[in-house]
């Protein structure tokens, strides 16, 4: 009886230090980071593109313009392969070759993103660069690299969710002589639309955050991008690129880009769980 | 396809009844039936006349169901299935590789066991059967459902609520759904899988009462579990044991006069 007492109370401790942990980081971000945007102003810091700390300018409007652009770019990408993934595995594929083909995308989330970038930056970078002008480091390539990165997560994702659509909405639509596509995109997607949308946001969220493989090839210029072939700096890649040399109100300005970060996932992942608790709900009462 | 037909039968005293229903409507020639390596229906000869109600009645694990699966190639939908053999509608073999099959079950439309409302209104589940047939017109829709519904014994409880999810309805009625939508497709023929196995006996009531006024229109195949649904609601009746047909025959004679010892003994209750 007292050794269970004793396991219990250690695991708590153990739960406990993880969320500690958490709270610590968020806390200390922004303590590091809010006094420098209420300095500057909130609308100077979000809304001005200039960004020269030595004369104590910080406004990371380029920054967020290019993480909004790239994010764009690649749920455009990824969320149209990853949702046709999701919809041929679930609805048109033999179960024998799914068996093989979901662990290959889910496979594609273990690669380090460090290789994503080299394979863009060997591959991609010069392709765009010999076939549609520009630097070939630019907007294009990074949401191309991050499409195919959010793949994994919006199809598992949405192919729980078109999973979790009762067998008989399928067996109703198909014996009324609709078709398998058509059962799918007047029925099928219909009834798993909050899922799928729960997995596109949680997709951007990876995408908004995802760094080294966007530093590799999106060029990280000062400038604003004026079209998909200009290179781009992301909220992220300003902060990796110059934590190593900030100091002073420079380094309080990259903890405060990273706080504009954190609220922008928080309000993605809040936005994400409350569809799929929607969805939940909606699937209690049925 | 008269010749097959009458040589073919397992034969009980089973001649049609009804003027002009010589012509068989389906004609199950030599089915055989495999998911996996498993034979679930062998050899199954069996002809389906238009105007008649045919019962198919049998202990579970049958093949009843796979039998009124195969009529309109809902078991493509499985991997596992297999057949050899044909199964012809109006003469034209139904697995011939050049069929329609969404066009195949729009004429032969399907009841399941349990009742498959689509989370829509109740108008919308009814109406787009014939909206994917390409039906556009408000008007002649409005005319389908109401027919679809009146036909089903429904008309009266929905008529005022006709925008309401229909996954609102009570089983019985959700049932009833299901069959005014298959309805409002004006299929040749219609097949119901116990279609009152999870009802009470008033939605059961109403379900057969459907079906009798249906039979002058449809040709009705009905799998049922219940043989005293069986007896009341069917003009001939088929008795399938372990994936073979036992015997078919006029309802009457069959319950009363059944050809095969095997029927009488599931008649009345001894196994099954």
């Amino acid at each position: 009886m007292k050794r269970e007492k004793i396991i219990s109370v250690v695991l708590a401790m153990v739960a406990m230090s993880g969320i500690a942990g958490l709270a610590l980081i968020t806390a200390y971000i922004f303590k590091e980071g809010l006094p420098i945007i209420v300095r500057v102003g909130l609308k100077d810091f979000l809304l001005s593109g200039d960004w020269h700390p030595l004369e104590g300018k910080f406004g990371i409007f380029s920054w967020i313009v290019g993480s909004l652009a790239v994010t764009l770019g690649a749920m455009i990408i990824g969320g149209l392969l990853g949702l046709s993934c999701a919809v041929v595995l679930t609805q048109f594929c033999p179960r024998r070759l799914v068996v093989v083909l979901k662990p290959a995308i889910e496979l594609l989330a273990g690669i380090p993103s460090v290789v994503y970038g080299f394979m863009g930056v060997m591959i991609l970078v010069p392709w765009i660069r010999q076939h549609l002008g520009g630097p070939g480091l630019s907007v294009l390539a990074a949401a191309v690299v991050l499409g195919i990165m959010v793949l994994p997560t919006v199809t598992s994702i949405s192919m729980d969710a078109l999973r979790a659509v009762p067998r008989s909405y399928r067996d109703g639509s198909i014996a009324l002589g609709a078709t398998g596509w058509q059962t799918t995109h007047m029925v099928i997607l219909k009834a798993a639309k909050s899922g799928i949308m729960a997995s596109l946001i949680l997709g951007m969220g990876r995408a908004i955050g995802e760094t080294m493989a966007v530093i590799m090839v999106a060029g990280n210029t000062l400038d604003l991008p004026h079209g998909i072939l200009d290179p781009v700096r992301t909220l992220t890649s300003n902060i990796a690129l110059e934590m190593s040399y900030a100091s002073g109100d420079h380094r309080k300005a990259l903890f405060a880009t990273g706080v504009v970060l954190f609220v922008i996932i928080m309000i993605l992942n809040s936005i994400a769980l409350a569809v799929s608790s929607k969805r939940a709900r909606k699937a209690g009462v049925r | 396809m008269n010749v097959a037909t009458s040589q073919s039968e397992v034969t009980g005293p089973a001649t049609p009844v009804g003027s002009g229903s010589h012509q068989a409507k389906i004609v199950v020639e030599d089915f055989i039936a495999f998911f996996g390596a498993q034979a679930v229906l062998r050899n199954i000869h069996l002809s389906i006349y238009p105007r008649q109600r045919l019962a198919i009645i049998g202990p579970a694990g049958s093949g009843k169901t796979t039998l009124l699966r195969s009529l309109n190639r809902l078991n493509d939908l499985d991997d596992d299935f297999r057949h050899t053999g044909r199964i012809l509608l109006d003469g034209g073999d139904i697995y011939d590789s050049s069929t329609d099959v969404a066009a195949l079950r729009r004429r032969v439309g399907t009841v399941y066991a349990v009742p498959t409302p689509l989370p829509w209104a109740i108008y919308d589940n009814i109406a787009y059967g014939p909206r994917l047939a390409g039906v556009r017109d408000r008007r002649r829709l409005d005319e389908l459902v109401e027919s679809g519904l009146r036909s089903a014994f429904l008309w009266d409880e929905v008529k005022d609520r006709l925008g309401e999810a229909a996954t609102n309805l009570s089983g019985g009625q959700q049932q009833r759904l299901c069959l005014a939508r298959v309805l409002a497709l004006e299929p040749e023929v219609l097949l119901l899988d116990e279609p009152c196995s999870g009802l009470d006996p008033i939605s059961t009531a109403k379900i057969e009462d459907a079906l009798a006024e249906l039979k002058s229109r449809y040709c009705v195949v009905l799998v049922t579990n219940n043989t005293k649904q069986a007896a009341r609601a069917s003009d001939r009746t088929a008795f399938f044991l372990m994936g073979e047909l036992v015997e078919v025959g006029l309802t009457t004679q069959v319950f009363t006069n059944p050809a095969d010892g095997r029927t009488g003994d599931y008649i009345t209750g001894h196994f099954g």
